[in-house]
């Protein structure tokens, strides 16, 4: 019988080592797995490479606690604002940085996970961010070579996840983290419910089982309230 | 006539302006500040529908406080709605529709815009602060317009509708329109073209306000 369930946080992030790329999902307060997070810097693990979209948030929490342990050596994000460990560890030169475009990050992911190590992408032609990579024109326009990004570990939040590891998610809450399931080569997932096999109806699977190693239940309910919106709106 | 005979246009006049010009049907995807009041100024006959990186196409408005859902957030990290026949998806996807010419508009700040569509809008600085780039340098090189909304020139008073950008690029040759505080201004061939312009403005006077020469139809 697969059973992809462990019974405890620990036991799902056995033989972690030091030094290992970790892929962190999340977007937000939403789709986060802080508790993992937590649970991993409590082991004491060092010289972490992190890929996330951002740098942690709160200093207490998830990634910021993460960083703030000293676990994390290099982080490869989008967008490293907001986190106030961060930007200490950062000026103090204690962790290195890779500031890479979202939509390339979650494509390179993507392409890490779908065996396509490398492609073409018209983001970031012209910019600092195009030092170093090769540049070919495609009809009349000009590309960049970026390399599919995988990673030892992914660490992922899901809405729901069958022994089989097949996953929903809820609300903002994909984001980063489907791709990123298929990134990882030890692909762990905290879910929010456990649920028999067979009552995630095949076509409302988001990330399908095979891509997941690990699973382990964290009933760590709602997102806290995000700050204060402005004036996002929508359809009128 | 006289300098300072001219009120600059206030934000809500611009988000006004925007949202009038959005044709109906349009997938749009607005920038994290100034632009996020476009939504509010959507004329009421317009479907117009709104998509944020992190996997939402169909937000809505503003939720009310005791009305929030904590598992949907924007581009900003706040909480946002969902109207009916939104969708959600993962950030490749949400990319893809960004990179692949799907979306028809994105609305955007900056730094400077270059009279030949050059934009900065992603950091000031090689140096003195973290740099940190987010969807930018995807929206403005994958999607086929691209509008800045701005005030025309710096709190000190320098232009930011220039030849060539000064600051580090966020993408070549994307900016398609420009809504500043003073003028509407389209990016051609033939560089910056004033579509409109604050009432009580002469042409000299913008054009002192502006490095980069301006053109009429």
């Amino acid at each position: 019988m697969i059973d992809k369930q462990l019974e405890d946080v620990a036991q799902a992030l056995s033989g972690i080592a030091d030094g290992a790329s970790v892929l962190v999902g999340g977007f937000g307060a939403v789709g986060q797995p802080n508790v993992l997070l937590d649970a991993l810097g409590e082991m004491g693990v060092r010289n972490l490479t992190v890929i996330a979209n951002n740098a942690g948030f709160e200093p207490d929490i998830g990634l910021g606690r993460l960083i703030g342990r000293g676990c994390v050596s290099k982080i490869i994000c989008s967008f490293p604002r907001g986190s106030s460990t961060f930007d200490t560890f950062y000026k103090a030169g204690k962790i290195e940085l890779e500031v890479v475009p979202q939509g390339t990050l979650a494509e390179r992911i993507r392409a890490g996970g779908a065996g396509i190590p490398a492609f073409y992408t018209p983001t970031g032609v012209g910019t600092q961010l195009a030092a170093g990579k090769e540049t070919r024109t495609f009809g009349e326009r000009d590309y960049l070579l970026e390399h599919g990004l995988t990673a030892d570990i992914a660490l992922i939040e899901a809405w729901e996840a069958d022994r089989w590891g097949n996953l929903t998610f809820r609300g903002s809450g994909r984001n980063f983290n489907p791709i990123m399931a298929m990134a990882g080569r030890l692909t762990i997932v905290q879910a929010q419910h456990v649920v028999p096999l067979g009552s995630i109806l095949p076509n409302d699977v988001v990330t399908p089982g095979i891509f997941v190693d690990r699973v382990v239940h964290v009933p760590c309910g709602d997102p806290p309230i995000a700050k204060v919106a402005t004036a996002q709106g929508g359809t009128k | 006539m006289t300098a300072g005979t001219y009120k600059p246009w206030g934000k809500l006049d611009i988000a006004r302006r925007v949202g009038a010009d959005i044709p109906e049907g349009w997938y749009v995807n607005l920038g994290i500040g100034l632009p996020t009041l476009v939504a509010d100024h959507i004329p009421e006959d317009r479907e117009v529908v709104f998509h944020s990186e992190n996997g939402i196409l169909g937000m809505g408005p503003v939720p009310a406080p005791d009305e929030v859902d904590t598992w949907l957030v924007n581009a900003g990290k706040e909480n946002v709605t969902l109207v009916p026949g939104a969708a959600l998806f993962h950030h490749a996807d949400s990319f893809a529709m960004i990179r692949g010419g799907h979306l028809d508009l994105c609305v955007l700040g900056a730094y400077e815009v270059a009279q030949n569509g050059d934009l900065a809008n992603w950091t000031t600085s090689l140096n003195d602060r973290v740099p940190a780039v987010g969807g930018a340098m995807d929206l403005s090189a994958g999607v086929r317009n691209v509008w800045i909304m701005t005030t025309h020139t710096t709190k000190d008073g320098q232009p930011k509708l220039v030849e060539r950008c000064g600051y580090p690029l966020t993408a070549g040759k994307a900016v398609t329109r420009v809504y500043s505080d003073l003028a509407v201004l389209d990016v051609t061939a033939q560089g910056f073209v004033v579509a409109d312009m604050v009432e009580g403005l002469t042409r000299d006077e913008l054009q002192k306000l502006t490095a980069a020469p301006l053109h009429y139809a």
